[in-house]
């Protein structure tokens, strides 16, 4: 049972890392834009928020500032890396794939760099960015309620809902999901289409850039935490497909995605269940298997409520006439 | 040249109303074509107004002008009296015009209140069941059946037109362009569309609806504006005109064009369509019981306004599209030939060996029994073995690939030339290619022969061209259709099937079109030829076939047909139809 | 009338589609897109690490070019991009964006080491390198047609699904792992069987089977009736089913050699170098492939080139990494910038900017 329990507690909080991933690339997807980068940007955000930490290690700012500052920090590190891609894709009309992936490859290069020189420059000062992890818990409650929940776990829940209200309720949003469906009709109605494609895209990989902070500074904890993140961004990517698109759909679907991700090493080590440790990369699999068969599910069907945005990887260019 | 008339209907009709919209000497050119040239339009405050022309008179191209998507070379337009510049959709908007495309502006995965509020930046906060009720409010007042929560792709052709409306309605716009609303609209779906733009009229707003159907026009208009070739022609009071006066300002009088014309020689029938009907990717009937015949040595034209299901006719004979129901029978002129494996289907040929269909030079009955399937081959393919009757094979269901493997040479020069005919980013070899790359057995492709095609075809269609390495989408219109036309000359083909080939050409390379048809016709081939231009159809085809609606209207002599008589088999519904809208007429004649 | 044209405000320049640009014109494009982009990298490295430019260039030369053994590597590890580039190059001429060559090539190189893991020592070596040869292809061509088949059947995303294949095929890899290191290591160490023979240098015989590839997939692609219907299918569906394609054929047909391929690629790599696998054997270069083949706008004669450029400049970065001593991801920074140049560029390739000269003056 504890260990059960113990489970869940470290499945669930995991699985915000994925619900910042996804949030974000939900609102770059509706607006038509796939971005392959997505793991790079999340790697930027850590690598922005956990720099900024470093920075500010020698001040004695309370510990609310300082979590506040390496978010934004964080964020616009990442918005950076969405404005390199958006840059290529919308006014460049560049491959989408193909940018999305040279993307990964940098963000994950500079995050890696960037780590490396927080590491010297900590140890030149004698402290590291991980002083602040008492910070992203709850500061004014005891740490043992919220013992494995702290401050991004909550933020990562209000963004998926005020995404998936601003998506589903407000008039940008709409405007936003014309632009991915049919941006030639939403053109034709007077919405900016460019303008709207650079908005969502630096605004969702700011989103996905605090999940690689999230994880660092909240989940792991750790000092080489940050070399699992890009593998987290590839199933963040997988979770927009199984929750068809659906913010709030992906609260319930991060947290079982984390189930799923550390299922494999969970589970075997639950006697009764007499699963062998072999059984790990079979459970590991499990996320991909499932996403395929939503993705398989919803061409079948072709419910067209969930099929993936129209326009999705297709760059948008008014002819001239 | 037709002011007298123009001033003499501002007279009449301005004494009771405002002029809303005018339009002054409007010029607008695509390159070298003059989609209008110095037209005049008045639009009085609660009036339906008809702009009537023939496809590609500039009807839609004026109205779009209007709309903000076109703006012109020259000339002025008036709001309320007051000189405007529209330089985009939304300008438009501002002058309160909008305007109903025919092809419809809709994100599919919407609710019809989603898409009417898109764009809309009233500055409210934004609730969509406010729009839900502000959607009913007038779908309500103009008598509109609609559900706001419904979804696009949930919704028939009709309810997307409503929603087209609405949406401008919902901007508040006075003047409404509808283009070609009825094309896609039952009948009864047209009247209940009537009804709803009379209730606008009577509201105040004023309608300009861009059609080529007379007896609409007679039924729904107060007024008609007729357009042809780019000009404007004459406005008249639909109360004060007829069929017969509108049809003869729509097509004008005929003109020479000198196309030269063989009588057929030794006629056979080549292919006989019975019965055929299917739908559109909609879903909606575009092909309704068609049947004619068409033989060897004959252009057949096929007249009708655009829409009618030409190409839907076309691509079914060519295998792209299989109908429901009917036939396509195919009569193979074998009589006398040799039999060949150019369909490489031994089996097929010992099948019909054995009913007999076969026989030897001297007369003898061919029979194959006891022999080996070497054997066999050999003597077929010594050319000995002859057929007794031409073949005969429905075509119907068949594939393109079939069609070709049954040894049936049948050409098709589509519509869309670069998008289905020709490959755009492929030189002209590669394109001489797509019909013959399967031949022999070779995996590797053979660009000798098509090499030497290409050069020919250059040569003697005078294609301009930097050389046969080009990329076909770098050529110009005129030179694309040649290389196209050429490629599918080349073949010898029995059937040949053209739409639309002179569209966009210039003169020379139209005629160079109509002898390269004439040579072949002379060949013995039979020619279909699916046109617009009602002049080249006279002139060039021997006989004329009307679609309207899906329908086989008639098929004229070409060489007795007059203009106006094709004119009226295109624009006519059938009798109901008919009889409701003369009695339409009369109602508004007596407004 | 002169009036109402200077109403309007037109924009300073517009964009169209080029209709037409001569080939040198284009490669004169792309050089000072990767002139601006080295420049850009010097002074990047200046700033973070402190690199004069001289060094900087320098270091990145002799990273690829230093030594006779670094010419080798340098030539073995573009040959292994290459390949892999080969092979998605005929799907993505098709317009089937592909982007699962790291999964197919993984699950090639592990039916590849499992023939070596069970049959090593049991077969003769030719044979065993037969059958490793055959079983990684197969293997391979399977992966690359299983999402074939649901877009053919279903139109299923194929971008999205090979994508998600990729992580299956790691995580396939590490169970078989598991299973063949009983002391849990989950390393499997050089297994000591069917490894390629070696002709003059070790990585001769890859460079040759990769160039024979190479040289193969052009004649291929230009010269094949196969290649010729993928590029229809590719150009136009519609012009497809015009002249008699069965496009879902093609479709499957062309994601079995893709997968094939890649599989190959899986072996060259498992028998002819790695003698192992682990989850890192292809280590992004299915990834990398679909820049390489995508730059080289899917001709296997520029891709020859590109792939050079790319295993250049990332043996180069790792060169500048090490003698000015900075964290190893360094190169990925550097190719990821010089890729944004050359991605970027295509624009002006694609495109032509027309600057409206302003119309002045004007009465009333």
């Amino acid at each position: 049972m504890d260990k059960l329990i113990n489970y869940l507690l470290s499945a669930i909080p995991l699985g915000m890392t994925f619900l910042y991933g996804s949030t974000g690339e939900i609102i770059t997807e509706k607006v038509g834009q796939l971005n392959l980068g997505l793991p790079g940007i999340m790697c930027v955000g850590a690598a922005g928020g956990c720099m900024t930490l470093q920075l500010l290690s020698g001040t004695s700012l309370p510990g609310v500032l300082v979590v506040t500052i390496a978010i934004i920090a964080s964020f616009l590190s990442a918005a950076a890396m969405g404005l390199i891609y958006s840059f290529l894709t919308v006014t460049l009309h560049a491959n989408q794939n193909v940018t999305g992936l040279a993307l990964t490859t940098f963000g994950v290069g500079t995050m890696k760099f960037i780590m490396s020189k927080i590491t010297a420059m900590a140890s030149a000062s004698g402290t590291r960015y991980l002083y602040a992890i008492k910070y992203f818990r709850f500061p004014f409650a005891d740490n043992t309620t919220f013992k494995y929940c702290g401050v991004m776990v909550f933020l990562a829940i209000i963004i998926a809902i005020v995404t998936s209200f601003v998506l589903n309720r407000t008039r940008v949003g709409l405007h936003l999901r014309a632009v991915g469906e049919n941006p030639a009709t939403a053109d034709a109605m007077g919405i900016n289409v460019t303008a709207y494609k650079y908005v969502a895209t630096l605004v969702g990989s700011g989103i996905a850039g605090l999940g690689g902070l999230f994880y660092i500074m909240d989940y792991a904890g750790s000092q080489e935490a940050y070399l699992g993140i890009s593998a987290l961004g590839w199933l963040s990517i997988a979770l927009v497909i199984f929750t068809l698109w659906k913010p709030v759909v992906s609260i319930f679907g991060s947290s079982l995605f984390g189930m799923l991700y550390v299922a494999g090493s969970y589970i075997p080590s639950i006697k009764e269940l007499h699963v062998s440790m072999k059984a790990t990369p079979i459970l590991d699999m499990l996320p991909y298997v499932v996403t395929i068969i939503v993705l398989i599910i919803t061409s079948a069907t072709k419910k067209k409520e969930n099929q993936p945005p129209a326009s999705l990887g297709l760059s948008y260019f008014r002819e001239e006439r | 040249m037709s002011d007298p008339i123009n001033s003499e209907i501002r007279k009449n009709t301005a004494s009771g109303k405002d002029v809303v919209l005018e339009m002054r000497n409007i010029t607008k050119s695509f390159g070298s074509i003059i989609a209008n040239k110095n037209v005049d339009l008045t639009v009085y405050r609660g009036e339906i107004l008809a702009i009537l022309g023939e496809n590609g008179c500039g009807k839609t191209t004026l109205m779009n002008m209007i709309s903000g998507i076109y703006y012109p070379d020259s000339g002025e337009i008036y709001i309320n009296g007051e000189e405007v510049v529209i330089k985009s959709p939304k300008d438009a908007f501002r002058y309160k015009i909008g305007m109903i495309h025919q092809h419809f502006k809709l994100v599919d995965v919407f609710s019809a209140s989603e898409n009417i509020v898109l764009g809309v930046n009233d500055g409210k906060k934004y609730n969509i069941k406010n729009v839900n009720n502000r959607v009913r409010e007038i779908a309500d007042r103009y008598g509109f059946n609609i559900d706001p929560k419904k979804k696009i792709h949930e919704m028939s052709v009709s309810e997307k037109q409503t929603v087209e409306i609405i949406k401008v309605l919902y901007r508040g716009a006075d003047i409404l362009i509808l283009d070609e609303p009825t094309a896609v609209l039952t009948p009864q779906e047209t009247e209940k569309l009537f009804d709803v733009l009379r209730k606008m009229r009577d509201d105040g707003k004023s309608i300009i609806i861009i059609t080529h159907k007379l007896h609409e026009v007679l039924a729904i208009s107060d007024r008609v504006e007729v357009l042809r070739k780019g000009e404007h022609i004459a406005t008249v009071n639909t109360s004060e005109t007829s069929e017969s006066e509108l049809t003869e300002m729509m097509v004008g009088k005929k003109i020479s064009l000198n196309i030269e014309r063989t009588e057929p020689k030794n006629p056979e029938l080549r292919l006989a369509v019975k019965g055929l009907s299917g739908k559109d990717a909609e879903g909606t009937d575009i092909l309704k019981n068609i049947s004619f015949e068409a033989y060897s040595g004959e252009i057949l034209g096929i007249a009708g306004i655009a829409g009618s299901g030409q190409r839907e006719l076309l691509e079914a004979i060519a295998g792209l599209q299989h109908p429901e129901s009917g036939d396509i029978i195919f009569h193979n002129p074998k009589k006398n030939k040799p039999v060949t494996f150019f369909h490489k289907d031994l089996h097929r040929v010992k099948e019909l060996a054995a009913k007999g269909a076969f026989h030897y030079e001297d007369g003898s009955a061919v029979s194959f029994s006891g022999m080996s399937n070497k054997k066999i081959r050999e003597l077929v393919n010594s050319g000995k073995v002859l057929f007794n009757e031409d073949e005969i094979i429905d075509l119907r269901d068949k594939t393109p690939l079939q069609i070709k493997e049954l040894g049936i040479r049948l050409s098709f020069v589509p519509e869309d030339r670069l998008g289905m005919g020709l490959v755009g980013n492929m030189d002209i070899v590669d394109n001489m290619m797509l019909r013959s790359y399967r031949k022999g057995k070779s995996v590797f492709v053979d660009r000798s022969k098509p090499d030497i095609l290409a050069g020919e075809i250059i040569k003697e269609l005078d294609v301009a061209t930097p050389s046969a390495h080009t990329p076909v989408r770098r050529l110009s219109g005129g030179n694309v259709q040649k290389v196209l036309v050429g490629r599918e000359i080349a073949v010898a083909p029995k059937v040949l099937m053209v739409a639309y080939p002179v569209r966009g050409l210039d003169i020379n390379s139209s005629y160079l079109i109509y002898n390269l048809l004439n040579k072949q016709k002379e060949n013995g081939v039979t020619i279909i030829f699916v046109g617009e231009d009602l002049d080249v159809l006279i002139e060039l085809c021997d006989r004329i076939l009307v679609l309207n609606s899906g329908k086989v209207m008639d098929i004229v002599d070409g060489r007795k047909a007059g203009k106006e008589e094709i004119g009226f088999l295109m624009t006519k519904t059938d009798t109901y139809a008919a009889n409701n809208s003369e009695e339409e007429a009369k109602i508004n004649g007596n407004n | 009338m002169e009036t109402t044209e200077n109403k309007v405000r037109e924009p300073l320049f517009h964009i169209a589609k080029r209709a037409y640009i001569p080939w040198y014109k284009a490669w004169c494009i792309r050089l000072i897109a990767i002139l601006a982009a080295f420049i850009i990298c010097g002074i990047l490295s200046f700033i973070v690490i402190g690199a004069s430019p001289l060094d900087f260039y320098s270091a990145l030369l002799k990273g690829s070019l230093g030594s006779q053994r670094k010419i080798w590597k340098f030539l073995k590890d573009a040959a292994v991009l290459l390949c892999i580039s080969l092979a998605v190059t005929p799907a993505f001429r098709m317009k089937f964006w592909n982007i699962g060559a790291e999964g197919q090539t993984l699950m090639g190189a592990l039916a590849t080491a499992a023939c070596m893991f069970y049959l090593g020592g049991k077969l003769p070596d030719a044979l065993l390198l037969v059958v490793m040869f055959v079983s990684a292809i197969v293997v391979g061509s399977i992966w690359g047609t299983i999402p074939a088949i649901f877009k053919a059947i279903w139109n299923t995303n194929e971008t999205l699904f090979t994508l998600m294949m990729n992580y299956v095929a790691t995580c396939i890899v590490s169970y078989f792992l598991i299973i063949w290191t009983p002391n849990g290591s989950s390393s499997l160490g050089v297994l000591p069987d069917g490894h390629l023979p070696i002709i003059g240098n070790e990585y001769l015989l890859i460079i040759l089977i990769t160039v024979f590839i190479a040289i193969a997939m052009y004649i291929y692609l230009y010269y094949s009736k196969h290649g010729y219907e993928i590029s229809v299918v590719g150009e136009s569906y519609k012009t497809a089913c015009y002249i008699g394609i069965d496009v879902k054929k093609v479709i499957i047909r062309t994601m079995i050699l893709s997968g094939a391929l890649c599989g190959l690629a899986g072996f060259l790599i498992v028998s002819g170098l790695d003698h192992s696998v682990t989850t890192e054997t292809v280590g992004g270069r299915g990834f990398t492939a679909i820049m390489v083949s995508w730059l080289a706008k899917f001709n296997p004669a520029v891709m020859a080139l590109t792939s050079l450029f790319i295993v250049f400049l990332s043996q180069g970065s790792a060169q500048v990494s090490q003698n000015f001593d900075v964290s190893p991801a360094f190169p990925d920074m550097i190719t990821g910038i010089i890729l944004f140049f050359i991605i970027g560029c295509e624009f002006f390739i694609q495109y032509k900017i027309n600057f409206r000269s302003r119309k002045n003056g004007g009465k009333k």
